[in-house]
């Protein structure tokens, strides 16, 4: 296996991981310029089709640095690809967490924890208006958000593997319907 | 180290989230992994949680691998947030690699795409419903109320970027709980791992 093209992966690699706030959309861009204009590895349109790949597949969108990985140094350039992705960023989240988590109970942590849920929760209602922009084009997904929250508040026991099948095979009836 | 008497298994935390991971598809990973921790399995409460979405989101990462770190290390330290960090990532890992070998087949499925977008809504919609319920939890008074609601405005609607906006909106949110909580006796004692 080549050493230095695995070198160079977690060079590009692994300051996208820093650098990937508020999600894999932010480091598409130059995920792009490095792998295709600077590197070459892969053609840009190759770039897209791993891109739709990535979309298609379960997993974060950033298994896209996975994918070029693969296309680059095979299994090992994937493995290295991922680790050298998640690593950097999932360190810094644990070193904050670790001084989050040790002062649980005090009360200075509690307000802390009070003044921040209603922040997560709005950022919740945002992530979906945001999500619903990019990802559900035509009325029937569109639809469908309102409607799997209104179903799951009725029935919270059933299993979220339900409805995502159901959202699927809804849209593939449409779609075979023809509209 | 966490009191024995909630020290969850490193198998029970690989298994619920190399589920979460196998099955998230189009972003809606943040609620599944909610329903299963703080709805079902209670290893967390509602604000516990909450707030560390509002914690990890304004880092770099990935947002359900953050939150699934954050859980992970909250229930056994290191051990719970690289098990939960590497169970996240099994089942995408090697997808996404099967799907790259039969990509030309899998897109040249009629109606492929369209029944992924349906499943990225129906995911959307979990994470509707999410921010439902806890909202319906969390807000209990105006202030948190008015917190949630400039929030999800600023980024939201005026698609304002998320972290300046969190940097803003977190400090004076936390300064109003601070002076709206009446201080507890003391339980410092189990803080702590």
């Amino acid at each position: 296996m080549n050493f230095d093209i695995l070198l160079k992966i977690v060079i590009i690699m692994a300051p996208l991981s820093l650098a990937a706030l508020g999600g894999a959309t932010s480091i598409y861009a130059p995920m792009q310029h490095h792998t295709v204009d600077v590197e070459q590895w892969v053609t840009a349109r190759e770039f897209l089709d791993l891109f739709a790949i990535a979309r298609v597949t379960p997993g974060p969108g950033s298994m896209l640095g996975t994918l070029i990985g693969w296309k680059v140094a095979g299994f090992t350039g994937a493995l290295v690809a991922s680790l050298a992705l998640y690593l950097p960023s999932s360190a810094l989240v644990f070193g904050v967490g670790h001084v989050w988590h040790r002062h649980r109970g005090k009360r200075w942590h509690t307000a802390l924890e009070n003044g921040l849920a209603p922040i997560g929760c709005g950022l919740l209602f945002a992530g979906v208006l945001t999500l619903s922009r990019v990802a559900a084009e035509g009325i029937v997904p569109l639809m469908l958000i309102p409607g799997v929250a209104a179903l799951m508040i009725v029935w919270p026991k059933l299993h979220p593997f339900i409805f995502l099948l159901g959202g699927g095979l809804i849209c593939y009836a449409v779609y075979l319907a023809g509209f | 180290m966490e009191k024995a008497q909630t020290r969850v298994p490193l198998l029970s935390i690989y298994r619920v989230f190399f589920e979460i991971g196998l099955f998230s598809f189009g972003g809606g990973l943040v609620p599944w992994i909610h329903r299963e921790v703080v709805d079902i399995r209670k290893w967390m409460t509602n604000e516990e949680f909450l707030s560390g979405i509002a914690l990890t989101q304004v880092m770099p990462g990935v947002n359900s691998t953050n939150t699934a770190i954050f859980v992970g290390q909250r229930l056994r330290g290191l051990s719970g947030a690289s098990t939960a960090l590497l169970a996240m990532l099994t089942g995408p890992f090697c997808c996404v690699l099967l799907a790259a070998v039969f990509y030309q087949q899998l897109l040249g499925l009629p109606g492929f795409q369209a029944a992924m977008v349906g499943v990225a809504s129906a995911a959307i919609g979990m994470l509707l419903r999410m921010g439902v319920t806890s909202a319906r939890i969390t807000i209990r008074s105006a202030p948190p109320a008015i917190m949630m609601a400039a929030t999800f405005a600023a980024v939201g609607l005026f698609r304002l970027p998320l972290i300046p906006v969190v940097c803003v909106m977190a400090p004076i949110s936390v300064a109003l709980a601070w002076f709206l909580t009446t201080p507890k006796p003391a339980v410092d004692e189990e803080a702590g791992q």
